[in-house]
């Protein structure tokens, strides 16, 4: 165990407590470790309930403070259901977690805590987990009528649909999202610090392939004038001129001309030279 | 429609009343908040309550996933809005044990000093609530006058009334002017006792009062467990837990203080206990007026908390970090914790899932509410409809937090 700076909630040390624990769940543990000073045991999903009772009953884990729901999207059994534990009397906390998929459900424990209820229902809201053997598996956080499961990580931010109050039907309708403006999602993820995307300008280099390899050297030869790559030589006679150059045109009645140049007007006295006259380009201060 | 004849009913010349179910709320001044309940009454009397919540809620979590550390704090505030800063307390801890980061003396010192300025803030507005919620006008005014001068120093130290964000992941903020640490020392010697005894020499000894609350919800202690009770609720009921006590976080086990008990279970209890909550806190603040060292409030690691504004004047190096932390924010190694704080109402938990990332990958909040009022059907039955108004004041319910 490194050293512990922090000041985190400092609880009755875990030293022993995998030992003991391993001991009695036996083979419906999958795996347990220590880390950041959290005791992690995941269990087998049928024998969840077992376990849990066991950790109640002979470790005085009396306390279900939290059932917490995680997705990740790339695993087979996508969801983790995280169980809180807190022994009063012992003062130490557990997390003990099992693995599920939509269509495998867990367990239930609410005959061991009845807190589990709402918790379950909360985890089944947002993420869809049944829990077998809940009686009153209802929705909970969201709203009546509400279909899909919001907190998988699959389901975007902004949800898909909005509600509002309706003037002309008096009564609140719901309709799709609309977005004024995209929602925006910042990246400050450093670049050269594992970025999973191509950096821009970088898809240049990846997408063109390398030049190919140069051909044998033969030495170039001009021995013939096909070889040199230039045509046939034009013909001469196209050079000739057939047409007469066109006659100048001459008109009878006599156009008029360009406008004369303004006459300067000597009698006007120059305008005089004020503070705002002056031209726009003249630099700043002149 | 009953089958008994006129003469056999027990409710002669009366029609015979059969359960009848009614909404409470969701608009209700006694539900603090947007509650609904469905009752079945039997008569005045409660046989089963159904509550509804998540009215209020606004997915704080999962907006959570979408913001770096930082960006992240400041919806802790707007959980339990009647004590922003006990909400805090909780995210950053987690954070910080996480990233294994240490923190400053003085921060834990001033963070231990505003968490129970927090909680006498938080109880005020419940004890008050509670009390106008049984009948009694006048102490309500009394608290809230307590709560604006809290809110006052909260704005002195952070800016803001409520809203404070000041915890930060490695201290707080900003450090305190002298002035403010010098001003709630002669607010806890003079005001706050002044107004709340008097308020309180209302109300505990009233016979009206005690009739509304004493056997009113009576849990035991293996129903308080079994129910996932904390805080208040599960002291009320004659646990003396509490996590500051047993779990110290900070510089709580630097702190004298006493834990309250409760002896029968009932509403009485829990506001009894919470009362003299706020006595102990006004202990814990004045040892931690009397022992607060100076030096920085933040940690001085800068991959973790920015430098201050004048290092940054002069030094690039300062600059770079804090353009880092505050557009990327920092990396918290990848892992899980789960940290539960004591906060005003109870045990606030945050279970914080890292993936590397400058983002959390998943970060539960674990509401003190939700536990509480889902024991509201066992608690309620077979009270009259009037007692469930005490009942909702003793748990001391903020929709924000429980629905989050």
């Amino acid at each position: 165990m490194s050293l512990v700076l922090h000041s985190a909630p400092r609880f009755a040390s875990s030293e022993g407590v995998i030992d003991a624990v391993c001991a009695t769940l036996g083979d419906r543990l999958i795996a347990a470790r220590e880390e950041h000073g959290e005791i992690v045991l995941t269990i087998d999903r049928p024998a969840i309930a077992e376990a849990l009772q066991l950790l109640r009953d002979n470790h005085e884990y009396q306390q279900l403070m939290e059932i917490a729901g995680v997705d990740y999207p790339d695993r087979a059994l996508r969801f983790e259901v995280v169980y809180m534990l807190l022994s009063l009397t012992h003062n130490h906390r557990v997390l003990v977690k099992v693995n599920a998929a939509e269509d495998t459900p867990v367990p239930t424990v609410t005959h061991l805590w009845p807190v589990a209820g709402w918790l379950e229902r909360e985890v089944f809201d947002l993420y869809g987990v049944i829990f077998e053997g809940n009686s009153d598996l209802r929705r909970i956080l969201t709203d009546y009528g509400f279909e899909g499961h919001p907190f998988r990580k699959d389901f975007p931010l902004t949800g898909y649909v909005e509600l509002r109050y309706s003037e002309e039907d008096k009564r609140v309708v719901y309709e799709p999202v609309k977005l004024a403006q995209d929602l925006r999602s910042f990246d400050f993820m450093s670049p050269w610090e594992g970025a999973d995307y191509v950096l821009p300008g970088d898809e240049k280099a990846v997408q063109t392939p390398p030049p190919p390899a140069a051909a044998p050297a033969v030495p170039k030869t001009t021995e013939k004038a096909a070889d040199t790559g230039a045509g046939k030589e034009t013909n001469k006679a196209a050079a000739k001129k057939v047409a007469k150059p066109a006659a100048p045109k001459v008109t009878k009645t006599k156009e008029p001309g360009a406008p004369k140049p303004t006459s300067s007007r000597p009698d006007r006295k120059p305008r005089k030279k004020s503070a705002d006259a002056k031209p726009s380009t003249a630099p700043e201060g002149s | 429609m009953s089958g008994l004849s006129l003469e056999q009913s027990p409710t002669t010349g009366d029609d015979v009343i059969t359960n009848y179910t009614i909404n409470f709320g969701p608009q209700h001044p006694a539900a603090h908040g947007v509650l609904r309940m469905v009752m079945e009454l039997d008569g005045e009397v409660i046989e089963r309550v159904d509550p509804h919540v998540g009215l209020l809620h606004r997915g704080t979590e999962k907006l959570i996933e979408h913001k770096t550390y930082l960006q992240a704090l400041p919806y802790f505030d707007r959980l339990d809005y009647c004590s922003p800063l006990g909400m805090e307390h909780s995210y950053v801890l987690a954070v910080e044990k996480l990233l294994n980061v240490e923190v400053p003396e003085r921060a834990q010192y001033l963070r231990v000093l505003f968490a129970e300025l927090t909680r006498i803030c938080n109880h005020m507005l419940n004890l008050g609530s509670h009390v106008m919620d049984v009948g009694a006008m006048t102490p309500n005014l009394w608290m809230f006058e307590i709560r604006e001068d809290c809110l006052n120093f909260f704005e002195r130290a952070s800016g803001a009334r409520m809203h404070a964000a000041w915890f930060r992941p490695g201290g707080v903020h900003q450090d305190v002017p002298e002035k403010l640490l010098v001003d709630i020392g002669q607010w806890l010697d003079t005001r706050l006792p002044e107004l709340f005894e008097d308020a309180m020499s209302l109300v505990v000894d009233n016979r009206i009062f005690k009739q509304r609350n004493v056997d009113i919800a009576t849990v035991s202690k293996a129903d308080a467990v079994k129910w996932g009770f904390s805080g208040p609720m599960i002291r009320g009921s004659g646990i003396a837990w509490d996590i500051r006590k047993a779990q110290p976080y900070d510089v709580y086990d630097r702190m004298e203080f006493d834990v309250p008990v409760g002896t029968r279970g009932d509403c009485y209890d829990r506001f009894m206990v919470r009362v003299e909550e706020v006595r102990q806190s006004a202990r814990i603040m004045k040892q931690c007026l009397r022992d607060m060292p100076s030096g920085p409030v933040a940690s001085t690691d800068r991959k973790v908390s920015p430098p201050k504004r004048a290092e940054m004047k002069a030094s690039m190096e300062a600059l770079i970090h804090h353009f880092k932390l505050y557009t990327e924010g920092f990396h918290v190694p990848a892992g899980e914790v789960y940290v539960a704080t004591e906060s005003p109402k109870g045990e606030f938990g945050v279970y914080l899932v890292s993936d590397g990332s400058n983002k959390p990958y998943r970060c539960k909040i674990r509401p003190t509410a939700f536990s509480h009022l889902q024991a509201m059907d066992f608690m309620c039955k077979g009270h009259m409809l009037p007692d469930v108004t005490a009942i909702i004041g003793a748990i001391d319910v903020v929709f924000g937090e429980c629905d989050r």
